[in-house]
Order: C-alpha cells, then sequence, then structure tokens
C-alpha cells in the first residue's frame, strides 16, 4: 500500500467525558469522568474490568454516542457525529459486515459512499486485501469465512478507508487463540505501515501491552481513568520474545493488579494498594 | 483392490447417476400423467354436461381462447391481456407504495406506535370486500381495478417492510453510520437488501392476494378479463370452455408464481446461502 | 450539555398505545371532515359518524347476526377441515420421503393456483350455498398449513430421529413424542396465516356466490344504494379480522410459549 496516499494521522483528545443511560427507570451512569490525549500515530490500548463502560467510551470516540457531559476532538474538531477519516472495527466482526455483499464488495462500499473514483478504489481493495491475506477469498460471501477471516474482512474494510484514526472494539474477543497472534501481529504491522492513530479496546491484558504504546487502564462503573500505563517494549515486538520480556512480566502483573484492584471497587491508583 | 474392480465401481456409480435421473424424471411426472390420465380416460365418455370429457376441453381451449378473425380479435388478446395488464399495474403500484412507506414506518418508532392499530384494522380487513367501495368512485373500469389490487396487496408488503427495517441488525446500521454512509446510500445499500427477505415474504403474500382480487373484481363488475369470460361461459352453460378459463386461470396463477420464484431467488441468493450457514449447515 | 453536541433527548415515557389511540382519533376526524368539507361527495364517503350511526341501526336488528354467525360459522368450519387435512397430509409427506418426491411436483402445481378459478366450478358442481364457499375456504387455506407442517416434519432435530431409531421407537411413539412437538409450532404458524386467508375466501364466497353472511349483505346494501350500510358492513368485515389475527396470533404464542424460538414463517 502507497504510504504516500495516506492522510496525516490525528490527535484524539477526550475531556470531562461522562456519560449517563437515562432510560426508563433509574438512570445509569455508565462513564463517570475520563480526560485523555491519543497522540497523532499512537497506538494505545484501553483495558478495564467487564462492564468498565469501554464500548461506551468507544461509541463516543467514534461518534456514535453523544456523551452526557465533555466532548471528544479530533484535529481540534469536536466530535458530533461519526467523523471523516475515522473507521470502527466492531465487536460483533460478523454482524458488521454485509452478509448481501462479497468480501471486497464489503470492502468496497465505504469507498464507494466516499465518492472515490473507480480505478483507486480498485486499487485500494486490491491493496487491503493483500494486506490482510485474503486473496483468493474476494467473491465468497462473508459467512462462508470463519470467525478470524471474518475479522480479517472488517480490517480490511476499515484500512481500505484510509482512515487517519482507526479505533478496534474488542475486535478479536470472539477468535481462537492461534488465529488472535495472527491479527494482533496483522494489527501492529498495519500500524507500523500506515502511521495512522490507533485506539484499541480490549479486556486481555497481555493483549493490550502487547500491542500497546500505552495502556489506559479504567476503573469500574462509573468509569474513571486508573493509570496510564507507558509500555516500553521497543517497535520491534513479536509474540515469542516480547511475551517472555521481563518487562512484559511486571507491565502484565502490574495492569493485572490494577484491573484486580478495579474490580474491588478502586477508584484510583491509591487505592489501588499495589504490592510492588 | 484391482484397478478392474475400481472400474466397474467407477461404472455402477455412473449407472447409479443414470438411475437416479431417470427416477426423478418419473418422479416428476408420474402423478400428473396419473391424475391427467384419469380425468381423460374417467371422463372420455361423460353424457353429464357438467363434466364434459377432457378431450373435448383441450378441443375446445384453443378455438376459445385464439380463434377469431384475427389474433387481436382473440379472447386472448381481448380479455386475458387486459387482466394480465391490470395485476402488473395494480401489483406494481402496491410494491413501490408497500415498500417506500414501510421504510418510513419502520425508521420512526413513534411513527411506528402511531400508526399501528389505522394500518392492523385495514389489513385486516379482507380485501374482496373493498371491490364494491370502490365501484362507487371509480364505476367498474380499470382504474377501479387496479385500485383495488393494489389496496388490497399493500398491506402485507408494507407490514413486512416494517417489519424488516425495524429488524435491521443495529451492528449493520453502526457500520454504516460510522463510515459516513448518505441518506440515499444508506437506502439503498443497507436499508432496503437489509429488509429484502421481509420484503419478499410479504411480496409473495400479496401476490397469491393480487390475482384473487383480480379475478373478484372482474367476476363482480367488468365488460371483459379472465375472470369476466369464466363467469360468462358458467352462465351461458359453455361448461368445455369454462373449463378452459379456469385451467387458464391456473396456468396464470403459477407462472406468476414460478417468475416470482426467480426473481426472489435473484434477490435472496446471498440470504438462503447465509440461512444455511446460521443454521450450522456450513 | 456543551460544546454543540447534539442534545440526545431522553427516551419518552409515553406508552406506546397512546400515540396509537390517537393515530386511531385522527384517522377518524380526517374521514369525518372530509366528506363535510366536501372534499370527496359525500354519497360515496359519508363521515364516520354517518357510518357508525348506521352500524349501531344494522346492528340492533337480529338479522345482523344471524349473518355474522354464518360468515363466523363458514370460516370456522373451512378452517376446521384445512387445519385437519393440512396436518394430516403434512405429517404424512413429511414422514414419508417417497411419498413426498412422488407428490411434490403436482403440489408445486395446484398449490399457486388461485382458489377463486374454482368459483365456476364450483356454483356448478356444488350450487349456491354454503358448499360453494366452503370448498373455496378449505382449497385456499390447506395449502398454508400443509406447506408448514410439512417443513416443520423436515426440519426434525436429526440427533434426536436417530435417537429415535436406534431405539426402535414404533411409530405412534414417534409420532407423538417426536414428531408433533416438532411440528406443532410450525402448524400453529400454518394455522394463523390459513386463519386470514379462510376470511378473505369466506367474505369472497358470500359476495360472489352465496348471498349470505357479512359478505352477502354487503352484496344487497350495495345493490340498494344504502352507502353508509355498506361502510358499516365493511368496518364489520375489518374487526371480524382483526380479531381472526388477534386469536390466531394468541394462540400461536400459547402454543409456542414452551419452545426455544418463535418462529418466523418457512419461505417456502
Amino acid at each position: 500500500m502507497s504510504e504516500s496516499s495516506q492522510s496525516q494521522p490525528a490527535t484524539l483528545v477526550v475531556r470531562g467525558l461522562g456519560k449517563t443511560y437515562s432510560g426508563r427507570g433509574e438512570p445509569v451512569e455508565a462513564i463517570q469522568r475520563l480526560d485523555f490525549t491519543v497522540n497523532a500515530g499512537e497506538l494505545v490500548c484501553i483495558v478495564g474490568p467487564s462492564g468498565a463502560g469501554k464500548t461506551t467510551l468507544l461509541r463516543c470516540l467514534a461518534g456514535l454516542l453523544a456523551p452526557t457531559v465533555g466532548d471528544v476532538t479530533l484535529s481540534g474538531t469536536v466530535i458530533t457525529e461519526p467523523p471523516a477519516g475515522l473507521a470502527v472495527v466492531l465487536q460483533e466482526y460478523g454482524r458488521s459486515l454485509f452478509p448481501w455483499l462479497t468480501v471486497a464488495e464489503n470492502i468496497e462500499l465505504p469507498l464507494q459512499e466516499k465518492r472515490v473514483p473507480a480505478g483507486r478504489r480498485k486499487q485500494l481493495v486490491q491493496d487491503a486485501i493483500e494486506a490482510v491475506s485474503l486473496q483468493g477469498d474476494e467473491d465468497k460471501y462473508p459467512w462462508q469465512l470463519s470467525g478470524g477471516m471474518q475479522q480479517r474482512v472488517a480490517i480490511a474494510r476499515a484500512v481500505a478507508y484510509e482512515p487517519q484514526v482507526l479505533l478496534m472494539d474488542e475486535p478479536f474477543a470472539a477468535v481462537d487463540a492461534q488465529t488472535r497472534f495472527e491479527l494482533e501481529d496483522l494489527v501492529r504491522m498495519l500500524w507500523e505501515r500506515l502511521g495512522v492513530t490507533v485506539v484499541f479496546v480490549t479486556h486481555d491484558i497481555d493483549e493490550a501491552i502487547y500491542l500497546g504504546q500505552r495502556v489506559l487502564v479504567l476503573s469500574g462503573r462509573p468509569t474513571v481513568l486508573l493509570e496510564d500505563v507507558r509500555v516500553d517494549l521497543g517497535v520491534q515486538r513479536n509474540q515469542l520474545n516480547t511475551r517472555a520480556d521481563a518487562e512484559f512480566a511486571r507491565l502484565r502483573t502490574h495492569v493485572y493488579e490494577l484491573i484486580q484492584a478495579a474490580k474491588r471497587g478502586a477508584r484510583s491508583v491509591e487505592e489501588a494498594r499495589l504490592t510492588h | 483392490m484391482t484397478t478392474s474392480a475400481l472400474r466397474t465401481i467407477a461404472a455402477r456409480g455412473r449407472a447409479h447417476r443414470g438411475r437416479g435421473m431417470l427416477r426423478r424424471t418419473l418422479l416428476v411426472l408420474a402423478l400428473p400423467i396419473l391424475l391427467i390420465g384419469l380425468w381423460w380416460f374417467g371422463s372420455a365418455n361423460s353424457t353429464n354436461y357438467l363434466n364434459p370429457p377432457l378431450a373435448t376441453i383441450v378441443s375446445e381451449f384453443w378455438p376459445t381462447w385464439f380463434g377469431g378473425d384475427s389474433l387481436g380479435q382473440s379472447r386472448f388478446v381481448q380479455d386475458v391481456i387486459p387482466s394480465f395488464l391490470r395485476i402488473v399495474a395494480g401489483y406494481a403500484i402496491a410494491l413501490v407504495i408497500g415498500i417506500a412507506v414501510g421504510v418510513l414506518i419502520g425508521a420512526s418508532k413513534r411513527l411506528r406506535s402511531t400508526l399501528e392499530p389505522v394500518i392492523e384494522f385495514f389489513r385486516s380487513i379482507p380485501p374482496p370486500v373493498l371491490v364494491p367501495i370502490f365501484m362507487l368512485f371509480m364505476g367498474i373500469g380499470d382504474g377501479m381495478k387496479i385500485a383495488v389490487i393494489a389496496l388490497g396487496c399493500v398491506w402485507p408488503i408494507l407490514l413486512n417492510t416494517v417489519e424488516g427495517v425495524r429488524g435491521l441488525d443495529p451492528v449493520l446500521r453502526d457500520t454504516a453510520r460510522s463510515y459516513r454512509f448518505t441518506p440515499v446510500g444508506t437506502l439503498r445499500r443497507l436499508i432496503l437488501p437489509g429488509a429484502s427477505p421481509h420484503i419478499v415474504t410479504g411480496a409473495r403474500q400479496a401476490l397469491s392476494i393480487g390475482i384473487i382480487l383480480m379475478v373478484i373484481s372482474e367476476m363482480f363488475a367488468a365488460q371483459d378479463g379472465l375472470g369476466f369470460s369464466i363467469v360468462q361461459f358458467q352462465r351461458s352453460f359453455a361448461i368445455p370452455q369454462m373449463w378452459g378459463g379456469v385451467i387458464l386461470l391456473g396456468v396464470l396463477g403459477v407462472a406468476f408464481a414460478l417468475v416470482f420464484r426467480v426473481v426472489s431467488g435473484a434477490i435472496l441468493k446471498w440470504y438462503y446461502g447465509y440461512l444455511h450457514t446460521q443454521r450450522g449447515g456450513a | 450539555m456543551t460544546l454543540g453536541l447534539r442534545a440526545r433527548t431522553g427516551v419518552s415515557d409515553t406508552p406506546g398505545w397512546v400515540f396509537g389511540v390517537a393515530g386511531l382519533l385522527v384517522f377518524a376526524v380526517i374521514l369525518e371532515l372530509v366528506p363535510r368539507l366536501g372534499m370527496v361527495d359525500a354519497r360515496y364517503l359519508p363521515p364516520v359518524s354517518d357510518m357508525l350511526g348506521s352500524l349501531a341501526r344494522i346492528a340492533a336488528g337480529g338479522g345482523f347476526w344471524v349473518g355474522l354467525g354464518e360468515t363466523v360459522l363458514t370460516w370456522g368450519i373451512g378452517l376446521g377441515i384445512a387445519l385437519i387435512a393440512g396436518v394430516g397430509c403434512g405429517v404424512l409427506l413429511g414422514m414419508v420421503p417417497w411419498l413426498r418426491e412422488f407428490t411434490a411436483s403436482t403440489i408445486e402445481f395446484l398449490r399457486p393456483v388461485p382458489s377463486v378459478a374454482l368459483i365456476p366450478v364450483a356454483v356448478l358442481l356444488l350450487g349456491t350455498g354454503m358448499m360453494s364457499t366452503l370448498l373455496l375456504v378449505v382449497y385456499a387455506s390447506f395449502w398454508q398449513v400443509l406447506m408448514q407442517v410439512m417443513a416443520g416434519v423436515q426440519n426434525l432435530d436429526p440427533v434426536a430421529a436417530d435417537t429415535a431409531r436406534s431405539y426402535r421407537f414404533r411409530t405412534v411413539t414417534r409420532v407423538r413424542t417426536l414428531i408433533w412437538p416438532t411440528t406443532l409450532p410450525f402448524a400453529m404458524t400454518g394455522m394463523r396465516l390459513a386463519a386470514s386467508v379462510a376470511l378473505i375466501l369466506t367474505v369472497t364466497g358470500e359476495l360472489l356466490i352465496s348471498g349470505d353472511g357479512i359478505g352477502g349483505a354487503l352484496a344487497l346494501a350495495r345493490e340498494s344504494g344504502a352507502v353508509a350500510p355498506m361502510y358499516a358492513y365493511v368496518i364489520v368485515a375489518g374487526v371480524l379480522g382483526v380479531l381472526v389475527n388477534l386469536l390466531a396470533r394468541l394462540i400461536e404464542q400459547r402454543t409456542l410459549s414452551w419452545h426455544p424460538s418463535i418462529r418466523s414463517e418457512v419461505n417456502a
């Protein structure tokens, strides 16, 4: 994929964001207050105990959900609806693919809506398919593919869209461990190559550390930021050595303890009373 | 295992497949041939004028429908073609209105709960009672028949479209939103294809209602049309001709069903495959 | 709420039926005003109040209830016959593969034959009484039940079927413990579809053949040019239709309540 075609990566700023669901009955405060910045070209992972409002946060970042207070800005512009130059890979990857379109058509559709000229469109689709190693499956329907392959299609669709920001919501939660490692490396590879800003939400601590330059650890509901953890594992990572690294193990223990504390209701690092 | 043994097995397999084809063809044709044969020979010497020999019905068929000074004067052109055009026009109107209104109503929860009882009432009215009502306004011309067919067909299409739009996967909606689909794009590439299985179900129900209404409106009040011809034959006791008309009407129904199946099969090709894998078939 | 975020109005607490009642009222008011304001000739579309007044006068007479009874009776008998025949044939064809293959082409041909094509035949052979209407009703609703039941029997869980075979269940036991529970929801869906089809054909038969029941009363009102009563009968037919639908859906849900999945109709 040609690097020059990629638009400039963008900074994502979250300021005082809170979200309270007010349906019938008691209002539910999902996110109390979050402030953080994802710099242009960064890969940031977000982890938290289950029910920590991770998906709510991601939907706010994507412009799919309006926050109750605070705001999200992308390159200085407040997000009120899904912004241009932002692509999302949703948790329910299988359901996010259009079952009446083939793999190639699924990848091409957002480009048609974006009014990319036909010739360039074909090129982008072809590049994206190669990038995620889906050659030969272009004309299949998504439901003819395995879960891991479907997730590749969803990723290819996001990549072909040439986003400045890529949001991923627990994208590998439902694929087997083997496929998961492959897909993690795929995400690292694409991020390095395309230079996009990536926000990756997961409940898997190892995955967050392996992928991210920073890991944002969230508290339980109503969510606040527990800690913004730097991950100094270098740029070149691989499943074997990186996961065996002493620093990886240290970070893993640290984040694990944070999450355990969060489950017990800790709402700051001080409250978490870490053992080291 | 020797080569010759393998060859024998292969040959047996071919023979088996050949027999399978033959068996299937026989199965498809056996009962129809049997039934037609029974009718043919059973009625051969019938003197009961209500139950004329099938041979007579068949021999009267061509002169009845295609006879006349020219093809343009034949009953086929004078009666069958108008019936055909009426149902096609009424059905097409119902499709357009049903899908358009169905998409609108399906998209808005409030609109849906407001209109639901009214729609529920209208779709529950047995459509044949519309014929006398529409005659008040429109007389007995083509307009009345097309309107009756359209109004009778519109409800199953509309209701199923609403159901289809409402049942769209929210994840797909989010996907379309996050990729900034235009409203037209959302309609054309998300809502219509997503609701198409339901729309087709409604359209299938509507088709049989449409044929019923075409015939009834022509039997009730008309100067031409297939339904009119059949009733005319019956009243003038032209029994073989009447039977021919009944058969022709049956064939028309079968032909419509066949065309429908081909078209819907093409539209829903993805859906049948999708269903199959959802049920753990693949 | 800050910085131009689109205000997301909380889900309104007003229950849906309030809107529904409002919709009905608005619709009635429109129907009342359109002829009163002269937008449509009141000779063709009388105001709703006239229709309802006429309905009240009709309902006060005994003849109306007799007619209504005739319609319901024809509908019920026709649907009953179609149900019994449809379930019987459906289970048989579903269980015996060669019989299914043998009849498939004939069924595929007969099913789309419009039932109204039988009207002249029925009139000649059965006369203009209730029997002719019944023939139409049974013919039209039979296919709905048959197709659903056949699909149901074939939908049998293969594991359960194998279990039954390995335990050498007798045919009666197989039908009772295996086929019937699987088929019941399908039969009920067929019943629901058949119920409204049966009503359509009942009214058709009354309108065109027998002159009995609601359909016959409507035809009579038309011939005597009594427009408001015509609409009154249409309203009665509509209410009858609503009741039939509600009843059918209620029965279907009752039967399916124990079932893991409420089935949608098969795309046959």
